[in-house]
């Protein structure tokens, strides 16, 4: 709040000072600028005629889409049940190698604060910025395409989401808890196990089942890179663009991510 | 220490801590099923130990390839998808928040009437339900290839998250400062402008910061699909099996993660 003199002397009240007043119309309009800067660099690089084909485009594509080929879905059970095994799998792994990483995170569980975390901290930073199709991608050239890059793509992407969420958890616990522990003369071990484990649960759990459910979706899409799941059969079926096919994945996909949400939203609400 | 007899009677008495699910049947049913699920699961997993063991050559290469990477020769590609990405992050981000505000004014019970309540509801659902790769899909049949589908597919799964948190924010929101607002005579708009809004920046301002970091981060998988973006050079390069040049992307694009990271880490410490 601001209060000017007018020229007559009464008092000029406003928000802000002129000059933030000038700096923050400054600020809208350097936004604004690049925003259109970049848009204009993203049209000298979209072909527009195809753009302004798009909603006969999209109709096309909906009319060929539409009525789903219900038929194909008894080919999809198996490779769904794939995509399940994947993302459950994957979480799996990445817990077990997670929960370890966050306690060597952790500043107060850490067993060196001067080397030990740094490191881990580089670990869980390089597998929460590469996507998991990234890494299927580079798993498949390794591996070999299967359901194999696919666990293993998932479970490198989610230890980083795992251990940054647990190891922020084990930071945040309560001390006093702790320091009771110590007192009665337990062990490291014994306090890790009787004041820490337990405060730590709930989240535990929580985040463990939240990851699953973001791993669910992520799987329907691994097949894209040929690491297994339903998105081979998407894949194939856009090849030859038999879009009644992709309507019925959709669907499939549409309803497994639905449950999904359903359940780790119930069971989040049942441990927190 | 004398040697004592085992008391199994007190031993009995004993203090455990109390189990995560408390009904006994429920949680031996609970890992019983866990163990048969996991048993079926890992059966259905197909490795071929043979391509296993040539990838571990290409696994070597790859590895190779970061020591050290080779940003030069096919530097200018590089710096296109860089651009791209980034111009699209950008844009899409703007974009999305822009629409996402009328959708969470929409979509908070405290402020719309019931049937815009559930469309708004609707339009939150469809777009946080299906995996970003898959509307890029649609949106590349549509628009055509390029970097336009990428910026439309990210705006579209932006909408979703940003609609859906803010609207949790407006409904959280204290009431008796819209009320005093209201009491005042002001009209719908300025209610919104000195009600809500005060109430809800600072947090539309760290999701918005979020929402910046996560769509570098899926711009550039985006490529994959065609939907322009880094992921468009680095796929092209793990094609042509040029490793040093697919290493040098991927540390690009984890130096840029990291960057978004803090900067945004450090704008949400500032707001919050």
């Amino acid at each position: 709040m601001a209060i000017l003199a007018r020229p007559d002397g009464t008092p000029d009240w406003r928000r802000r000072t002129p000059r933030a007043d000038l700096l923050v119309w400054g600020g809208w309009f350097a936004g604004v600028a690049l925003c259109v800067y970049c848009f204009s660099f993203i049209s000298d690089r979209t072909i527009w005629p195809f753009v302004w084909d798009a909603p006969r485009q999209g109709g096309d594509l909906i009319a060929r889409m539409f009525p789903p080929r219900w038929s194909y879905a008894s080919q999809l059970w198996k490779p769904l049940w794939d995509t399940i095994n994947i993302a459950t799998i994957g979480t799996a792994l990445a817990v077990l190698i997670g929960v370890p990483l966050a306690f060597l995170a952790a500043h107060n569980t850490t067993p060196s604060r001067l080397f030990v975390r740094p490191v881990v901290l580089f670990i869980i930073v390089a597998s929460r910025s590469i996507n998991s199709l990234i890494w299927a991608l580079i798993l498949v050239i390794i591996l070999g395409p299967g359901m194999l890059a696919g666990i293993m793509a998932i479970a490198l992407r989610s230890v980083g989401f795992i251990a940054k969420l647990l190891y922020e958890a084990i930071e945040e616990i309560d001390t006093t808890q702790v320091e009771a522990v110590t007192a009665t003369g337990a062990s490291r071990p014994q306090v890790l196990g009787w004041a820490i484990v337990p405060q730590i649960m709930p989240a535990f759990a929580g985040l463990t089942v939240f990851r699953w459910d973001i791993n669910i979706r992520e799987a329907t899409v691994l097949g894209l890179v040929g690491a297994g799941g339903i998105g081979m059969q998407m894949q194939a079926s856009i090849n030859v663009l038999a879009w009644p096919q992709v309507t019925t994945i959709f669907v499939l996909i549409l309803g497994t991510v639905v449950v999904s949400e359903w359940l780790s939203a119930r069971v989040r609400h049942a441990v927190i | 220490m004398s040697a004592t007899t085992f008391d199994a009677a007190a031993a009995a008495r004993a203090w455990r801590p109390p189990p995560l699910i408390e009904t006994p049947w429920l949680r031996y049913a609970v890992y019983l099923g866990a163990l048969a699920y996991a048993l079926l699961a890992i059966g259905t997993i197909e490795v071929n130990w043979t391509r296993a063991a040539e990838g571990i050559e290409r696994a070597g290469r790859f590895l190779s390839g970061f020591f050290p990477p080779d940003f030069t020769s096919k530097g200018d590609d590089i710096l296109e998808g860089l651009l791209e990405s980034l111009t699209m992050t950008v844009v899409s981000t703007a974009v999305g928040i822009a629409l996402s505000i009328p959708v969470a004014l929409g979509a908070s019970r405290n402020l719309a009437p019931l049937p815009i309540y559930l469309f708004c509801r609707g339009i939150i659902a469809v777009s946080r339900t299906f995996q970003e790769i898959i509307i890029a899909i649609v949106f590349v049949a549509m628009v055509g290839f390029g970097p336009l589908a990428g910026t439309l597919t990210l705006a579209f799964a932006t909408i979703g998250f940003m609609a859906k948190l803010i609207a949790e924010d407006i409904e959280d929101i204290q009431a008796s400062q819209a009320e005093a607002v209201r009491a005042t005579g002001g009209s719908w708009f300025q209610l919104l402008a000195w009600g809500i809004l005060p109430q809800v920046r600072p947090r539309i301002i760290g999701l918005s910061a979020y929402r910046l970091d996560i769509n570098f981060r899926e711009s550039a998988v985006l490529g994959l699909v065609g939907a322009g973006g880094i992921g468009d050079t680095l796929n092209t390069s793990f094609d042509r099996y040029e490793f040093d040049t697919a290493a040098a992307v991927l540390l690009v694009i984890i130096a840029i993660v990291l960057f978004c990271e803090y900067s945004s880490g450090w704008i949400r410490r500032k707001v919050q």
